[in-house]
C-alpha cells in the first residue's frame, strides 16, 4: 500500500443518499499522485456523485478521507484551491467570452497577472482569434477545452475531469487526451470518468462502478485478470441465431456480438465449456478462446450486480 | 470568524471584484434587462405620473337645480369653464343623484337647493352642495378644490353680489368612498420608491437561481470565493443600476411634473443608496431560498405586494389600521416614502429621518445575513 503522502486521493466508506436512495454505498478510493485514473460506470451510476464528494460539493452520509491531504468534511476551502473540477456539464457562463471566463477565473484564484495568464491559457489551448467569442457558441468540442484550460490556470495539483470528452470527435478527443497526458507528466493528479472503453485503456488505473458500488479497480490487466471471465470469440455464419439460442443459458454469463464474431464469456470456466458442448461441432462456427476485453469485463460486472440489487 | 476578519481576510476585495466584473459584462449583454433599468422607470412615470398626476379635465358631473335662476346658471357656466367638469347629466331628483354616483356614470354631482338666490341675497349663505365619487381620491382633490373658489368669483363679478369677507353660501363637500384624499405631489416621490423596489428585487431575486439554473453555480461553488464574497460582488453592480433608475425618476419628475426638492439632494442620494441596498439584500436572500427562477419571481410578486398596498403609496398610512400599520414598519418602502417625501416636499434633514434610516439599516442587515447563511455552500 502507498504512503498517504503519494495519495492524492484517499477516501474510505463514503456513502451519499439523496431522498433516501443509496447512490453512492460504502465508497472506498486511493489514486496515486501524478497518474491518470478512469473512473467508469453505467449512467446514474453514481460517479458525478462521487466526484462532487471529493471536491467537497457535497457533504458524505457517512465515510471520511482525504483530499490531497485535506479532509473532504472539514477544508473543502483549501482543497477548492488545489483543485480544478471539470463538471460534466458546461458550466462557464455562456454570455461571458472565452477570454472573460478565463480572467474571471484567474482573478477568483488570485492569479498575479489575470489577463497575462488568461492569454497565455488562450494560446495554449489554441483558442487564439476565438477569445472575444461567447462561450455559448463555441462548439462541443471547444467548449469542453475552454472548461479544461479554465479549471487548469490555477494551476490545481489534482484534476476531476467528469466525462469531458462526451460528444467530442475523436480528433478532438484524442487531442484532449494527449493534454491530458502532458498535464500528467508535468506531476498533475488526474480522475477522469468516461463512458469510452479507448480511454479506459489510456489511464495508469481504473475503476469500475455500478448501482453507487466500487466493483473493480486496478491496471486495465489487473482488472480483465481479476474478472476471472473465459471468454470464446466465434466467427462464422449465422451468428444471430446462435446468440439467441446461447443467450440465457446456465454458464454463460454473457453473449455479445462484436463487430463479425460473437463473445461468449462465463465466469465459470467448466459450466461454460459444458453449456456451449453441443454447439462446437457446428462446422458454420471457429470457436477460439481469447482474452476478454475491457467492455466484456464491465457489461459483466454490470449484469452480476444487477443481479445483486434486484 | 467574525464579518470583518471576512472582509479583512487576503482577496477579499480581490474576488468581489472579479464577481463584479463579471456581473457587470453579463448585465451588459443582457439586453431585456438593460432595457428594463431604463424603460420601466420611464414608462411607469409617464402612465402613472400623467395619468395620475395631471389636472384632470371634462369629468363628468351631473347637477340637480331644484330652483331655476341665474345665480345658478352662473355657477354652472363658471365650473364648466374651469374646464375640470363636463355637465353630462341634468337630474331632477335626489334619487337620481344618488344613482348616477354609485354606478360612477359622473364622478362629481351638484345640488343647487330651492330657494337657493334668495337665501344668497339675504346673505343666509346657503349650501352648495358637492358630491365627489372620491375613489380615485387625486381626481377628485383638485377638481374639488377648484370648484369652490370658482363659484364664490363668478357670483362676485358677474352677478354683482357684495364681496364681503365672509363666503356668500356655505359650499358643503361631500367626498365619497374613500373621505381621506391623497394630495398629487405625494405621487412622483411614491413611484421613485416604489419602481426601485420592484426592479431591484427583481434583479437580484433572480441572480442566484440563474446561476443555479445555467449550472453554473457548480462552476462557482468548487471555486475558492466565499459567499459573503458573491453576495457582495452581485449587489453592488445593482446598487449604481439603481442609482441610475432613481436619478432617472426624479429628474423626470422634476421636469415632467415640477415636483420640487426642497431637502439636500445629497442626502436624498444617500438614503436612496441606503433604500437600494436593502431592497437588493432581500432579492437576494429570495434568490438563495427559491429554487428556480419561477419561484424566485413569485416570491417577489409576494413581497412586492404589501409594499404597494401598506407602505402609504396607495393609502394614507395613518388611515390604515393598526394591524397593518404594524406590517407597514416592517417594509422598507415605508420608510423610504417617508424619507423621499419628507426630502423632497418638506425639506427635512437627516436628524427627522433617523428613525427611518435606521430601520432600513436594520432590515438590510437582516436580509444580508439571512442570504449568506441560507446560500448553499455545497449542493446537497
Ligand atoms: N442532487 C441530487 N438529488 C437527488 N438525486 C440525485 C442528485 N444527484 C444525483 N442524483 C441521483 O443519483 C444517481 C447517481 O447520479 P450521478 O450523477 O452520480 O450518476 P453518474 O454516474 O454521474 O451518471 P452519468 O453517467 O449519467 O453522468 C442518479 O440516479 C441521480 O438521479
Ligand atoms: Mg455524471
Amino acid at each position: 500500500m502507498a504512503k498517504a503522502s503519494d495519495l492524492a486521493i484517499d477516501v474510505k466508506g463514503l456513502t451519499k443518499s439523496f431522498d433516501g436512495r443509496v447512490v453512492v454505498r460504502d465508497l472506498s478510493m486511493q489514486v496515486k499522485r501524478g497518474s491518470i485514473y478512469g473512473f467508469l460506470g453505467p449512467n446514474g451510476s453514481g460517479k458525478t456523485t462521487t466526484i462532487r464528494l471529493l471536491c467537497g460539493l457535497l457533504t458524505p452520509d457517512s465515510g471520511e478521507g482525504t483530499c490531497l491531504g485535506y479532509d473532504i468534511r472539514t477544508q473543502a476551502g483549501e482543497i477548492k484551491n488545489h483543485v480544478g473540477y471539470m463538471t460534466q456539464r458546461f458550466s462557464l457562463y455562456q454570455d461571458l467570452s472565452v477570454r472573460e471566463n478565463l480572467e474571471f477565473v484567474a482573478r477568483i484564484y488570485g492569479l498575479d497577472a489575470p489577463v497575462r495568464s488568461a492569454r497565455g491559457m488562450i494560446e495554449r489551448l489554441g483558442l487564439q482569434g476565438r477569445e472575444e467569442q461567447l462561450a455559448a457558441q463555441l462548439s462541443g468540442g471547444w467548449k469542453q477545452r475552454l472548461a479544461l484550460g479554465a479549471c487548469t490556470l490555477p494551476s490545481p495539483q489534482l484534476l476531476l475531469l467528469d466525462e469531458p470528452t462526451a460528444g467530442v470527435d475523436p480528433k478532438a478527443r484524442r487531442e484532449f487526451w494527449n493534454e491530458i497526458h502532458a498535464l500528467a507528466n508535468e506531476g498533475l493528479t488526474v480522475l477522469v470518468s468516461t463512458h469510452y472503453m479507448d480511454e479506459a485503456e489510456r489511464c495508469h488505473e481504473i475503476a469500475y462502478i455500478a448501482y453507487g458500488e466500487l466493483l473493480t479497480h486496478g491496471t486495465v490487466e489487473q482488472v480483465v485478470d481479476q474478472s476471472r471471465l473465459v471468454t470464446y470469440n466465434v466467427s462464422g455464419e449465422d451468428l444471430h441465431t446462435l446468440l439467441q439460442q446461447l443467450d440465457g443459458k446456465s454458464g454463460i454469463d454473457m453473449v455479445a456480438p462484436f463487430g463479425a464474431s460473437l463473445h461468449v464469456s462465463g465466469r465459470d470456466e467448466k459450466k461454460l465449456e459444458a453449456a456451449i458442448k453441443p454447439y462446437r461441432g457446428d462446422r458454420r462456427f471457429v470457436w477460439t478462446r481469447s482474452e476478454p476485453s475491457l467492455e466484456d469485463v464491465f457489461i459483466e460486472l454490470m449484469n452480476r450486480s444487477k443481479d445483486n440489487f434486484q | 470568524m467574525s464579518l470583518l476578519d471576512k472582509i479583512r481576510s487576503p482577496g477579499f476585495w480581490r474576488r468581489v471584484r472579479a464577481m463584479l466584473v463579471k456581473e457587470f459584462i453579463q448585465l451588459r449583454r443582457d439586453r431585456v434587462s438593460f432595457a428594463m433599468i431604463v424603460m420601466i422607470p420611464v414608462m411607469q412615470l409617464v402612465l402613472f405620473g400623467y395619468a395620475i398626476n395631471t389636472t384632470p379635465r371634462n369629468l363628468p358631473t351631473a347637477v340637480l337645480l331644484q330652483e331655476t335662476s341665474d345665480v345658478g346658471r352662473t355657477i354652472l357656466a363658471a365650473i364648466e369653464r374651469t374646464g375640470y367638469f363636463r355637465i353630462t347629466h341634468r337630474l331632477t331628483s335626489t334619487e337620481e343623484f344618488d344613482r348616477v354616483l354609485a354606478s360612477g356614470q359622473v364622478l362629481f354631482a351638484i345640488e343647487i337647493p330651492a330657494g337657493f338666490e334668495r337665501a344668497l341675497r339675504r346673505g343666509e349663505r346657503p349650501a352648495l352642495l358637492v358630491a365627489a365619487d372620491a375613489t380615485d381620491p387625486v381626481a377628485s382633490g383638485t377638481a374639488l378644490g377648484a370648484l369652490n373658489r370658482v363659484a364664490q368669483l363668478a357670483l362676485i363679478n358677474e352677478r354683482m353680489l357684495p364681496d364681503q369677507s365672509e363666503p356668500l353660501f356655505e359650499f358643503r363637500q361631500h367626498a365619497r368612498y374613500n373621505p381621506a384624499g391623497v394630495s398629487s405631489l405625494n405621487i412622483v416621490p411614491g413611484l421613485v420608491g416604489t419602481i426601485l423596489t420592484m426592479t431591484m428585487l427583481i434583479f437580484t431575486a433572480l441572480s442566484v437561481t440563474r446561476e443555479v439554473e445555467r449550472g453554473t453555480l457548480e462552476s462557482l461553488l468548487s471555486m475558492p470565493i466565499s459567499p459573503l464574497e458573491i453576495m457582495i460582488g452581485k449587489i453592488i453592480p445593482y446598487i449604481i443600476v439603481g442609482f441610475v433608475q432613481a436619478s432617472l425618476i426624479i429628474g423626470f419628475g422634476v421636469l415632467l411634473f415640477g415636483v420640487p426638492i426642497l431637502g439636500s439632494l445629497l442626502l436624498l442620494a444617500l438614503l436612496s443608496t441606503l433604500f437600494i441596498a436593502t431592497n437588493l439584500s432581500i432579492g437576494y436572500s429570495f434568490s438563495t431560498v427559491a429554487e428556480n427562477q419561477l419561484q424566485a419571481i413569485q416570491m417577489t410578486f409576494m413581497f412586492f405586494l404589501p409594499n404597494l398596498l401598506l407602505s402609504g403609496f396607495m393609502f394614507p398610512f395613518a388611515g390604515m389600521p393598526a394591524w397593518a400599520r404594524w406590517i407597514g414598519e416592517a417594509l422598507p418602502l415605508t420608510h423610504y416614502l417617508r424619507i423621499v417625501r419628507s426630502i423632497m416636499l418638506k425639506g427635512a434633514s437627516f436628524s427627522d429621518l433617523q428613525y427611518d434610516v435606521f430601520v432600513l439599516f436594520v432590515l438590510m442587515l437582516v436580509a444580508m445575513t439571512i442570504a449568506v447563511t441560507r446560500f448553499r455552500r455545497t449542493l446537497d
